[in-house]
């Protein structure tokens, strides 16, 4: 399925005061890749994040899923094709009841009633929220947030799925089933994080963007054995593959 | 600081109210809505100086508390946080009509003091009505039967999103309020000025979020219009509380039944 692909060419933004912060950046990703974009703070990754799904568009260069370039004329194709997952639930949570949040985006589209109530529950039960449905969101609790921000995107049926920092501000054992959850989807994957044992779970692919480029981009495993690459975009190797401090110690 | 925290999980209070199984949670929110609104109208259409007309209505808020299953120490506590805005409109009446209206034995009563007793017993059973709605009903449901009566769309919109994001802006100045107390010492740092940037940071911030909430919304397809999907079937047992309560209150509006009730003693005293 072509529309599962996301096109990336030398891509220019700034912001409305000036600041440049994506200087050309190019990369493809295809159907069911799950890729991840690391890099230091200020790099530009959720600004990039956000020209997926024409929040923001392009000053120079284009973004294409599948066929279409995201224009403003594009945008409803592109925002249904494009599940846009943020930071702080708490933006992405606005209805009065989880239930009404989940239906928020099938309501949009205009889906029958039924239909509507057939992919919140499916959506809700794909990330065992179906208990939640009927409470306020702000009474969860930090996973549940982002299990039910998850639903809320996926009763979309995106093809692709794009998070920004979504192993943030959980606790260990959430943060290992939200990956166990990731892991099982066969969604097409964009994943920003600083977590980046969460990469090496997850993303068989890196993306590393450094002052608005792309400073590398290739196979999880070599990236991160890449202590130069790392260090010099403020990053560090994963706590897995560095030296256990018990058995040697520095 | 303290104490914004406690009136905030009061509110929450509020809400987990509206979660219990009672028939008056039961009852559909339009049916809630409307009574309460009649009955607002009808307690506040009495003239300035009535208040034997206006005692019988103490009935509503009494039975409703009781089938509702709500602790009335806690709406008492409510309703006297929000009294000093009715004190403060009423207290200048004894000051400015002087004149004597009742004589209780040998005390006179001015027209002000009478007129001022209205109004605090008007304020307590509107406030009342309006609480034990909140706490029968819960805002969420509130709303979307005032959407379903036709109320603007946009008029309802602002209420949810107003109740939706009023814990996270509070937490939000808690948060703040805590930074500051923690790096001022002997009251240094807790000045005018130090508020002042706070109050702005916080509108940065809060406008900040709220462009992040509309991206999220348009992410997911935002057209300017919201839905909802939420059927409400109206009951029998609705109407008839509807309908039941309002003739009652039309009556105690219509007719005194507290002198009724007083000629009735007399007459059986006599």
């Amino acid at each position: 399925m072509s529309h599962h692909i996301i096109e990336v060419d030398d891509l220019h933004y700034s912001y409305p005061d000036g600041t440049q912060v994506l200087k050309g950046v190019s990369f493809r990703v295809t159907h069911g890749e799950k890729v991840a974009l690391v890099g230091a703070n200020g790099a530009g990754k959720s600004t990039l994040l956000l020209q997926f799904n024409g929040c923001l568009l392009p000053e120079a260069g284009r973004v294409r899923i599948g066929e279409m370039p995201v224009t403003r004329k594009t945008l409803t194709h592109v925002r249904r094709t494009v599940g846009l997952i943020f930071q702080d639930p708490d933006d992405q949570l606005f209805m009065p009841l989880v239930y009404d949040d989940v239906a928020f985006g099938p309501l949009n589209l205009g889906l029958s009633p039924e239909e509507v109530d057939r992919q919140v529950m499916q959506a809700l039960a794909a990330v065992g929220a179906v208990h939640l449905k009927d409470r306020p969101p702000y009474h969860l609790s930090g996973g549940e947030k982002r299990a039910v921000a998850i639903a809320a995107v996926l009763s979309l049926a995106p093809a692709i799925l794009v998070m920004d920092e979504p192993s943030s501000n959980l606790d260990p054992k959430t943060r290992r089933q939200l990956i166990e959850l990731l892991k099982s989807f066969e969604h097409s994957l964009i994943v920003a994080t600083h977590d980046l044992d969460l990469v090496l779970d997850l993303c068989p692919r890196t993306l590393v963007l450094k002052e608005g480029r792309i400073a590398a981009d290739g196979p999880t495993r070599e990236i991160m054995a890449d202590e130069t690459l790392l260090a010099s975009c403020n990053l560090e190797k994963p706590l897995r593959l560095q030296g256990c401090p018990v058995c040697h110690p520095a | 600081m303290g104490n914004i925290e406690s009136s905030l999980l009061n509110i929450g209070y509020l809400e987990t109210l509206s979660y219990q199984q009672t028939p008056l949670h039961r009852l559909d929110p339009r049916a809630k809505l409307l009574t309460t609104l009649v009955f607002i109208v009808a307690v506040v259409s009495f003239g300035k100086y009535e208040i034997t007309g206006l005692l019988p209505f103490v009935i509503y808020p009494v039975v409703l508390i009781a089938v509702g299953n709500l602790p009335p120490g806690y709406l008492a506590k409510k309703i006297l946080l929000a009294a000093p805005f009715a004190f403060f409109i009423g207290i200048f009446n004894p000051l400015l009509d002087r004149a004597v209206m009742v004589h209780l034995g040998p005390i006179g009563i001015s027209g002000g003091w009478v007129s001022f007793g209205s109004i605090m017993i008007r304020f307590t059973l509107t406030v009342s009505a309006a609480f034990i709605l909140i706490a029968g009903t819960g805002l969420n449901a509130v709303c979307l039967g005032l959407d379903k009566l036709g109320a603007p769309r946009s008029f309802v919109m602002q209420l949810l999103f107003l109740y939706r994001y009023i814990f996270v802006l509070t937490d939000e100045t808690l948060r703040l309020a805590r930074a500051r107390a923690l790096r001022s010492f002997q009251g240094r740092g807790m000045g005018f000025k130090v508020f002042c940037s706070m109050i702005g940071q916080l509108l940065l911030r809060t406008l900040d979020r709220a462009r992040r909430i509309h991206l999220a919304m348009l992410s997911r397809g935002f057209d300017g219009r919201i839905h909802l999907l939420r059927p409400l079937h109206l009951h029998y047992g609705d109407v008839v509380f509807c309908l039941g309560w309002s003739a009652l209150f039309v009556l105690l509006r219509l007719y005194n039944v507290s002198q009724w009730w007083g000629n009735w003693v007399m007459g059986l005293i006599k």
